[in-house]
Parts: structure tokens; sequence; C-alpha cells
């Protein structure tokens, strides 16, 4: 008996091995602090999958807690021992940086879900590198160009003190045309911002452009709304993503935030996908469960023309991005970045929930400052 | 920089001190009494900011999400104290950091179970929203201003138990010489699972207290810690007179580090280089505080231990 059910096993092993041609290898973050973005991107991604209705596609998924030398580890089983065609799923830029370069130079196809690292739009750029999200100065980009129509002349502007923070602040000075009242650099990870309120206020600024992602976001709005400051704020979608309104509340509502993407955008893929995601899920897709989706149709169109195995065709097939995307038209740069349009929206409630709106268009095929430096 | 600005930057150091010192208060008894290093302190932090979220959020009362956060956390602690910190006592401290390291990450994964992964709402409560102003046409929050109150009013408390009550006879007893006071009859078990459950209330205080004002998620906890253990170390393990004075020292120097360094360094670098050397170091300004400390007294302030 016992022998019987080990030949089943064996039998069912290499039944589903053969049915899958395809090896993906996801490296996301999924516990700790960081969790709801990796979580998003994951349930949008594997929604795709689903909905293909193609079984030949594995998916192996893997937690990195948000910790490079995890995300090395596990990059490395799945190229060494997986053997993974494809490789995406990681949200963080510095995890990015220390999986990517050795990946991609062993001749796996990564598709970036979130992380956009200047370096790897520029002189790092490789050709099986492909980002479906942004380049992480392009948000960012877009907010200094909404101040500018804004008519915001003074603005004080904060980030974290890590790599992305200084992104984020440079991308805002790019296109942002007034003066500074301040620029600060707060701790990464930092909770209370009382020092850097007090320092809004004594500014004489007429706006706050503020990056703080996920908790450190909620932490900024929540005491802003409590300081008795009354200035205009602008800041990335990052701080006002479908996770984290709600713990933010009535603070939040007003902001106005740049984003590629919103569940109104107008397109039926858009429409389906939020639809679905809601059935499937029970919560509001965040703009990184729609980087997810996308990312996994992106593949999915390319598999439909060639075969991994044939890089060369594989990779044009990618380059082409024949894919009903949620933000409707996608197109790469030359540097495989997206050229997209990004929107201005505005929190607003419906019903009980806090969501966004788009209220305009703050930058209309943007491309990114790396792309003359990428050579491939 | 005026003077109004310095006034109310000095008030968000001691904002900030008197909050850690509810971490740190726990955490040095704990490690006074029964000598022993308590990582997952940072988690019942955590427990308080949950329970707090979610029963205010059900009842819509902010003062019974308070409560709810003392109970839910003198509770958990109460309860890992007699399941698991127990064993550990006559343990070497490598194994209580090894427990305790376990016992985070077990209930940051069994939060994130219960409560799901997005952060949760808290907010203050309605009456004391907004700001006020103060002499001298100083605005501040009205609920910052409450904390400052409530941290001082609980460190008279506790100064109060234990200089006062025949509990804090016990304790001071305990830290001294513990099978002494065993021998003399005091119930060391029972003591020790109560000291264990005050120090997790008051953590789960802090937790809800600062949950209002900042996001309630998982992973809270730990950076609050380690600022915790650095007030432990300034102030003298054991001591709460030295959590006290640690925190509040810690609590100023990282907020006007943070706030006057930037601005120093713009005296002879320009803005943008200046902000982020000047922050930068900032962010060092408690460890350069506790190195000095340390070469001044090895044992912290008020230490008694070496």
């Amino acid at each position: 008996m016992k022998r019987f059910l080990m030949a089943a096993a064996a039998t069912a092993l290499g039944a589903s091995s053969a049915a899958a041609d395809i090896k993906v290898g996801m490296i996301t973050t999924l516990s700790g602090g960081g969790a709801g973005l990796g979580i998003d991107v994951r349930d949008g991604f594997m929604l795709a999958i689903s909905q293909s209705g193609r079984d030949d596609i594995e998916v192996v998924i893997e937690d990195d807690q948000r910790k490079p030398d995890i995300a090395v580890q596990l990059s490395d089983k799945m190229i060494q021992s997986e053997r993974v065609d494809v490789m995406t799923g990681i949200i963080w830029s510095n995890l990015a940086m220390a999986v990517v370069p050795a990946a991609v130079n062993q001749n796996v196809f990564y598709l970036s879900p979130n992380a956009g690292p200047s370096p790897l739009a520029g002189k790092g750029c490789h050709q099986n590198y492909f980002n479906v999200a942004w380049q992480n100065d392009n948000l960012h980009e877009a907010a200094g160009a909404h101040a500018n129509g804004a008519g915001y002349s003074n603005t004080f502007i904060l980030a974290p003190n890590y790599p992305a923070g200084t992104d984020a602040l440079t991308g805002y000075k790019r296109f942002y045309e007034g003066e500074l009242a301040g620029e600060v650099y707060t701790k990464l990870g930092q909770t209370d911002y009382a020092a850097e309120l007090a320092q809004i206020r004594a500014s004489g600024a007429d706006s706050v452009f503020f990056f703080l992602p996920g908790g450190m976001g909620i932490s900024f709005l929540k005491q802003y709304a409590n300081s008795g400051i009354d200035l205009p704020v602008v800041g990335p979608a990052f701080s006002f993503d479908q996770g984290i309104l709600q713990a933010v509340g009535d603070a939040a509502l007003g902001v106005v935030n740049t984003s590629q993407w919103n569940k109104d955008i107008d397109n039926p893929t858009n429409a389906a996908f939020v639809e679905s995601f809601q059935a499937e899920f029970g919560r509001l897709p965040s703009l990184y469960a729609s980087q997810g989706f996308d990312t996994a149709n992106l593949l999915i169109s390319a598999l439909e023309a060639a075969d991994p195995s044939d890089a060369d065709a594989f990779r044009e097939a990618l380059r082409a991005a024949d894919f009903d995307s949620t933000r409707g038209d996608f197109a790469f740069g030359p540097n495989h970045h997206p050229v997209q349009t990004i929107y201005a929206r505005e929190v607003i409630k419906e019903g009980d929930v806090f969501t966004n709106k788009i209220i305009g268009t703050a930058l209309e095929n943007h491309s990114d400052a790396y792309a003359a430096d990428c050579k491939m | 920089m005026s003077t109004i600005l310095i006034i109310e930057q000095v008030l968000n150091g001691l904002q900030f001190g008197v909050m850690l010192f509810l971490m740190a208060a726990g955490l040095t008894l704990i490690f006074g009494v029964m000598g022993l290093i308590n990582l997952a302190h940072g988690s019942l932090y955590m427990v308080g900011a949950f329970a707090a979220a979610a029963v205010a959020g059900a009842t819509g009362s902010f003062f019974l999400g308070l409560v709810a956060a003392l109970a839910a956390a003198a509770l958990a602690g109460a309860v890992i104290e007699m399941v698991v910190i127990r064993r550990l006592y006559a343990a070497p401290h490598l194994d209580q950091v090894l427990a305790t390291f376990a016992l985070i990450l077990i209930f940051s994964e069994g939060t994130r179970w219960v409560f799901g992964s997005f952060p949760l709402f808290l907010d203050i409560p309605v009456g004391l929203a907004g700001p006020v102003t103060l002499p001298g046409g100083i605005e501040y929050p009205l609920y910052r201003l409450a904390l400052i109150g409530i941290g001082l009013a609980v460190g008279l408390g506790l100064w109060a138990l234990i200089e006062r009550t025949r509990i804090g006879i016990q304790i001071r007893a305990g830290e001294n010489d513990r099978e002494m006071i065993a021998a003399l009859g005091v119930d060391i078990s029972k003591l020790y699972t109560l000291i264990f459950a005050l120090g997790a209330a008051l953590a789960g205080l802090a937790g809800a207290l600062v949950g209002a004002i900042q996001s309630v998620q998982v992973g809270m906890g730990e950076p609050v810690l380690i600022l915790a253990f650095v007030v432990i170390v300034i102030g003298g393990i054991g001591s709460i007179r030295g959590a006290f004075i640690g925190a509040l020292l810690v609590g100023l120097t990282d907020t006007l580090g943070g706030v006057f360094l930037p601005e120093l360094f713009k005296l002879f670098m320009e803005t943008g280089a200046a902000q982020k050397s000047g922050s930068a170091i900032a962010s060092m300004a408690i460890y350069i505080l506790m190195g000095l400390v340390l070469v001044w007294r090895p044992t912290g302030l008020f230490g008694a231990r070496g």
C-alpha cells in the first residue's frame, strides 16, 4: 500500500512538472511591516495568471522579509535549484539592487512589478530587465509638475534619508520651478514628525511635498492634520494607496497625490480588473495590485509569442508589450521602463471607504531622466 | 531660529521622552528584578496599540480603547511570563534573547493572522484634537500636551508604588537579593508575574497612546524597543529614576539634534548637503550620548550593578 502511494505521488509530481513548462520565481515581501505591498503585488499577479486559464505556468512564491540578504539567498535558490525562467516580485529598491543585476547576468528575465532604482534605468540597464511599474523618480517628477500647475511657489519638501528618498526630492526638484521653503531628510522608519512639523510651521511655506512610504506616511498625515498647519499637501501615491488610506482616515481627505494608475481610469481592462479583484479578495485593489496584474499580463502576452528558451524572441515579445494594461496604452522606452501618463489624484470618501479620484493629468507620455545613459 | 520654535521643539523632545519612559520603565523593572532581557517588550507595545485600535474602532470610544490596551497587554505579559519566561530566569542571557526573539516573531505573525497585513486606524479623541495656543503664542497640539501629562503622572505613580507601598518594598528587595526575599516567605513567582504584567501594561499604554498619532501596524514595537534599551543603558539598568532621566535625555537629544545639527552644518556647507549630513549625524546622536555616558559612568547614570 505504501509503495503504491509513493508511486502515485511520483506520478503526480511527474505530471505536474510536465504540465508546468514555464517557471516563474516571485520574491516579494509577505511578512513584517511592508507586507501589504508584497501581498497586493502577489494577489494582482496571481489573479491575472488564473484569469488567463493557463496551467503551464508555475509560480514559486517566496517571502524576502524585506531583507536584502534573504532576497539574495532566495534568488540563488530559484536560479540554481528551481531553474526559473523569469523572476519578479521585489518591492524595495535596495533589495532589487542586490538581486536583479546578478539574476539578469545569469540569463534569467526579470520583470519588476514595483522597484525602479535609477541605476537600473541608466548605466546599469540590462536587456533582460523590464520594469512594468515606473522609474523611482517618476511620480515625484509628476508631483513637481503638478505643483507648478497649482501655482505653488514656496514648497517645503521632506523625505527619508535613504537612496529612494534622495531620488524623490531630486525628482521633485527636477520639475518644480518655484522656491524651496525648506528641505529636510528624516530618519528612515521615523514615526514622530513633531520636529519637522514645527519647522514647516516656521518656514513660511505655501505648500508641502513629502515622500514617506507606508507607515511613515500614516504617522505624518495624522500628525499633520492635528498640528493646525493648513497648507496644501502633495505627494506620490505611495502614502495614499488603498492599503493605508483607511488607517489615515479623514486626515488624508483632499490631499493631491500622483499615480500612474487609479481605479477610475476608464478602460475595459481596468474595470474588469477592479471588479474581479474586489470579488476575489474582498478589498479594493491598490496601485501595487495593478502593477502585479500588469506584470503577469505582460508575461502571458510574451509567452504567447515566444518561449523563454528562445531568449531573443522572448525578449522581443516582452519589448512589444502587446497586452491590455489597466493603465490603457502601455509601451516601453529604450531602457525597458514604461513611457506613460501620470495622473494627479485626490483622496475622497466613497461611502465608508477612503479612496482616490483622478482630477487631472500631471505628466503626459513621461519617460525618465536616465534613459539616455542606458546602452544595451 | 525663533524662541517659539525652540520652545516647541523642547516640548516635542519632552513628549517623546515621556513616551519612551513608559516603555523603558517596564523593561528596566524586569531586568532589574528578574535579571531577564525581554526583547518581546516591543511586541507588548504593539499588542496595546492593536487592542486599542480594535476596541476604539468597535465602540467609538478612545477611553475604552485605552482600557482594553492596558488589559490586553497586561494579560499577554502575564501569560508569556507564566508559559515561557518563567523557565528562563536561571538560563543564560543568550537563551533569554533567543526565546524572547522567538516571541517577537510569534506575536508579529499572530497579530497579522488576526488583524491582517494592513495598518489599522486609531485616531485621537475628539476632545483632544487640534492645537491649543500656549502663553507666548506657541501653537501646540493638545494631544501631545496630554501625552506629556500622562507620562509624568505615570512616572509619579510608579515612584509612589516603588517607594511607598509594600509591593514596592518587595520589588526593591527582589532587586537586591531574590533568594533572601523568597526565604522570607514572599511568593516570588507571583511577584514576578505581577511585575511582568505591570511592565507589559505600561508598554501597552504607550503603544495605544502613541498609536493614535502614528501608524498601528505589525512590527511597530521594534524600533521603540531599541530606543528603550538605549534609555535603560544610559539611566542604569534596574533604576526607574534612571529610566526617567535617560528617557528625557534621549527624547531631547534626538529631537533637538535632528533640528539643530543640520542648521549648524549650514553655517559651513550648502543647504542640501548640510541637510543630509546633519540628519545623518543627528540619527547617531543618541548613540554617541550613550557612549559618552558609559565612558563617564560604566553602569549608567543611576546604575547600581556592574
